[in-house]
């Protein structure tokens, strides 16, 4: 009796997502933004041991092969140091994908904790941290990012925590949003009548039910994320080489084109398919896990 | 409505101040020492603290910030310490060529956006919609720098039919000021010959530009129209036996372009602060280029200006929306 009991709720939510796997497989864009996402993240893992030639990736150069067209040996070609492009945009990868990653990450725990705690509370609290958030939403984002990652100097960690300090208040709006609605639910009055205590509700009541729309919005963020990250490197105030950043590549080799376009071109792609990936996945997981944005 | 529209205005004041407080903390809280730049590797010490002195940096925070408010006030944003220009005079300079780049590529948005979105919508599920939808999430991941890249590779540099990048030949002389967008003063001048050059500079970084609020348009244009295609009137006109096309046209556009609204005017502000990377790309002279010479050289004034001026239009272009949202849609009415 008790293990029927204990089982019920388990096999609901396994059912659940069985359903939603099957609708998410009837979209085939999403499942071909899956498979993109899932090559991307191989290439996070491997791309530094599987580029054919480790020692550039590291900063060693090759002047005798500058800007060598594609070719087998190298079918990206070379760049102007004699590097291959493809073993530079291989281990570019890790460095935009884990960027992406933590600055989403960290712009939604941040969202998360002001969004909640505004919808929660209301009153003045709500006031005050929407109207900062709102505030936030008016400076245009990349120039007050390119305003900190340039007063922080140049740097990986510098640069996240510059786009990080932009991101959150998307996601503090969209929590509030949620968490008013979720707030008003009879099971929360119940828990509350049942004398759980404000924590309690807040943590096992409320939150549970609004990370679905969380998910969608970070599937969606991963790829800004990793176009901002390329931007701050395009405009020369992100990453630094010899760490191959796409978007320092692509600033790099712009004064090669157009003899030697391939120097730019190739690192511009895989970011153009990377983020293509992340949100053709978010838009699969939108309609599934979204039951307002399904049509 | 006159109520409604002078209470958001008189509201705009309140964030701007706050805009400023939070780039004036930002940049001050932050390391790196703009005076010791400004005035160059080999300056002593003495005329560090004479430069800082001399643009009042030596004073508590509060006092410099209270001193660019009641600037403010009187149209005086400052003044640049690596160029020694006051701001305001190169914003006025910079600022009429952004806004005619974004412009132009709202314009372009919209002209291809909404007929495309309604196209999609009345196609749905069939493959005219399948490829506007594939291409509106690709517009929408192409980083705006590369696409301006592909562009210059492509129609400067190998078919040569555009230029590679500026505003105007420098050789020549743009048109007579009237509204600094140099399209509409050419025209104004009747002079088509400078009308068609100012066409063809603007064109690529315009395009660069119009993708991501295109594929946004076409999405929420599609979305809604065919929300509105499934309302009894529709039906109503339908078994009546209205052409389709008068349906469309007549019924389903007027309702479903309110929702577009919105996102044109949100797109706008984005547009204002993006034109950074596009900027950078095509040497466009506007104030995307001159916030980043000046956030690369922590020059601070301009920086914060820039900052301000956008979060002002950002503000103004949702005014603006929300009143073109009560004319086009009588249901929704003002307090």
């Amino acid at each position: 009796m008790t293990d029927v009991l204990q089982d019920a709720p388990r096999s609901a939510r396994t059912e659940r997502a069985r359903r939603a796997w099957f609708r998410f497989r009837q979209s085939r864009l999403s499942v071909v933004g899956a498979s993109m996402v899932l090559v991307v993240v191989f290439f996070t893992l491997f791309g530094n041991i599987l580029a054919p030639y480790p020692e550039h990736v590291t900063g060693g150069v090759d002047t005798a092969n500058r800007f060598q067209p594609p070719s087998l040996a190298h079918p990206f070609g070379t760049n102007e140091l004699g590097q291959d492009v493809l073993s530079m945009v291989m281990a570019g990868t890790p460095v935009s994908v884990a960027a992406g990653f933590t600055v989403v990450a960290i712009g939604t725990i941040l969202g998360t904790v002001v969004g909640a705690l505004a919808g929660f509370n209301g009153g003045w609290i709500d006031d005050v941290l929407m109207r900062f958030s709102d505030l936030m939403l008016t400076i245009p984002s990349l120039i007050l990012a390119m305003a900190v990652a340039a007063a922080l100097g140049p740097g990986f960690g510098n640069m996240i925590v510059a786009i990080s300090l932009v991101w959150w208040p998307g996601y503090a709006r969209l929590v509030r949003g949620e968490v008013l609605q979720v707030r008003e639910e009879v099971y929360v009055t119940a828990a509350r009548a049942l004398g759980a205590s404000p924590v309690r509700v807040l943590f096992r009541h409320i939150l549970p039910n609004v990370v679905s729309p969380i998910i969608v919005k970070m599937s969606l963020d991963m790829g800004f994320a990793i176009l901002t990250v390329a931007a701050l490197g395009f405009i020369g105030i992100g990453v630094r080489p010899p760490t191959p950043e796409w978007g320092t590549l692509l600033s790099i080799s712009r004064s090669y084109m157009p003899d030697f376009w391939w120097t730019a071109v190739f690192p511009g792609l895989a970011m153009f398919l990377a983020v293509f990936g992340f949100n053709l996945l978010g838009d699969g997981l939108r309609d599934v896990l979204d039951p307002k944005a399904r049509r | 409505m006159l109520r409604f529209v002078l209470r958001r205005i008189f509201l705009i004041l309140p964030v701007l101040i706050g805009l400023t407080v939070i780039m004036f903390v930002i940049a001050r809280v932050l390391p790196g020492d703009p005076v010791a730049l400004a005035a160059g590797p080999n300056a002593t010490r003495d005329e560090i603290a004479r430069y800082a002195q001399e643009f009042g940096l030596d004073r508590p925070i509060w006092v410099q910030y209270w001193s660019y408010l009641t600037g403010l006030m009187q149209g005086d944003f400052g003044v640049s310490i690596f160029t020694r220009r006051p701001v305001a005079t190169d914003l006025a300079t910079y600022l009429p060529a952004t806004l005619e780049l974004v412009f132009a590529a709202m314009m372009l948005a919209i002209a291809i956006g909404i007929p495309a979105g309604l196209m999609a919508a009345v196609w749905r599920n069939r493959w005219p919609d399948y490829t506007s939808n594939v291409l509106s999430v690709a517009a929408i991941s192409m980083p705006r720098f590369f696409l301006g890249l592909l562009l210059q590779l492509c129609f400067a540099m190998w078919l040569m039919w555009l230029p590679l990048g500026g505003r105007f030949p420098i050789i020549y002389e743009p048109p007579p000021f009237v509204t600094g967008f140099y399209t509409l003063d050419a025209l104004f001048a009747g002079d088509w010959e400078s009308f068609v050059v100012a066409c063809r500079y603007l064109a690529l970084p315009a395009i660069a530009m119009s993708l991501s609020p295109l594929a946004t348009i076409l999405r929420m244009m599609r979305a809604s129209t065919i929300e509105v295609l499934h309302q009894d009137y529709v039906t109503t006109a339908r078994a009546l036996g209205l052409s389709p096309r008068l349906i469309v046209f007549k019924y389903v556009l007027r309702n479903a372009i309110s929702s577009s609204l919105t996102v044109i005017g949100l797109y706008f502000g984005w547009l204002l602060g993006g034109t950074v990377l596009v900027e950078t790309v095509f040497d466009w002279p506007g104030i995307g280029l001159y916030a980043t010479s000046a956030i690369v050289a922590q020059d601070f004034m301009p920086v914060v200006s820039v900052a301000l001026v956008i979060g002002f239009l950002f503000i103004c272009a949702n005014i603006v929306i929300d009143v073109l949202y009560g004319l086009i849609n009588p249901k929704v009415r003002y307090q």
